[in-house]
């Protein structure tokens, strides 16, 4: 095993820091968990009156992120793997409804979840690590790095 | 009106995040899972960074609170028993995050950002968490209702 020469200690645990700053501001002045696919999820079922809005404007908002930052640093979002149509309609797809069934994703259970100190979300997190290593491992070591 | 502006800046926060983090960047995400290969530790920062902002802010604000600035209440989810959705759902999220490179929000920004394989990913994404969700809406009024009148709170993240 060696550590790839992209690796970004500082620049990461910065973008961590605002994450966090971000979940926090979200969780003390709206008492919400910032959960991007529970946000998303909640927008396609209503559960209470005006509760769509919010939501709605997050998302936005990180939308509006990727514009303004991709004009500054583009280089920031290159895709960087080989995969073709199909392997991303297959793993959004994934994303989508694995999300929505475990009831949360690396946002939800990743950082707020454990942050929370949640069992459920160590074990949704250690989860959805685990399958995402063996994917991993199953695309690079034995299909060649390419689907 | 300043619930929808303070909503729109916590995304643009987090997405910005994101991006200075490299999550953004598949190359890193499936880096970070590639043990055997050139190992990219990165996304452990990520998390770890905002950890060490949101625990202490978490137990400081529902502790001590009485409620949230703007909100009546905390919207915090109630469940704690282990059961199979959980683990079944996480375990295909994670085949996707290693199959895509991507998880919810990355993708969110990086459509925003132009990138073609976010939105080739990001649309399947959206109709996946579409079509779970209109089934849960069916079978909920084929049983008269919501299954479950806390089921905002069962949402974990």
């Amino acid at each position: 095993m060696t550590v790839m020469e992209s690796f970004t200690p500082i620049a990461s645990t910065i973008g961590g820091v605002l994450i966090g700053i971000a979940a926090a501001g979200l969780l003390m002045f709206h008492g919400r968990i910032a959960g991007i696919s529970g946000i998303a999820g909640g927008i396609f079922r209503q559960r209470q009156s005006g509760d769509t809005a919010w939501r709605v404007m997050f998302l936005v908002g990180l939308f509006a992120a990727g514009i303004a930052w991709s004009f500054f640093r583009p280089e920031d979002y290159a895709f960087g793997i080989e995969r073709s149509t199909v392997a991303l309609i297959i793993a959004g797809l994934a994303v989508g409804i694995g999300t929505q069934l475990g009831s949360g994703c690396t946002s939800g259970h990743g950082v707020c979840g454990i942050g929370r100190l949640s069992k459920r979300s160590t074990v949704a997190t250690v989860t959805f690590m685990a399958t995402a290593a063996i994917t991993v491992f199953i695309v690079n070591e034995v299909l060649g790095g390419a689907v | 009106m300043k619930v929808k502006v303070g909503a729109f800046l916590g995304g643009a926060v987090f997405g910005i995040g994101l991006a200075i983090g490299g999550m953004t960047q598949p190359a890193k995400i499936v880096g970070f899972f590639d043990f055997f290969g050139s190992w990219d530790p990165s996304l452990a920062f990520v998390m770890l960074g905002a950890l060490i902002v949101y625990t202490p802010v978490y137990r400081w604000a529902v502790r001590t609170w009485q409620h949230p600035i703007w909100a009546p209440t905390f919207t915090l989810p109630t469940r704690r028993d282990i059961d199979g959705r959980l683990v079944v759902g996480s375990a295909i999220f994670g085949v996707g995050w290693g199959l895509g490179g991507y998880c919810p929000g990355p993708a969110f920004t990086s459509v925003g950002a132009g990138s073609m394989e976010a939105l080739t990913f990001g649309v399947s994404m959206l109709i996946g968490v579409g079509l779970y969700q209109l089934l849960m809406r069916v079978r909920e009024g084929r049983a008269g209702g919501p299954a479950d009148s806390q089921a905002a709170a069962m949402i974990d993240g």
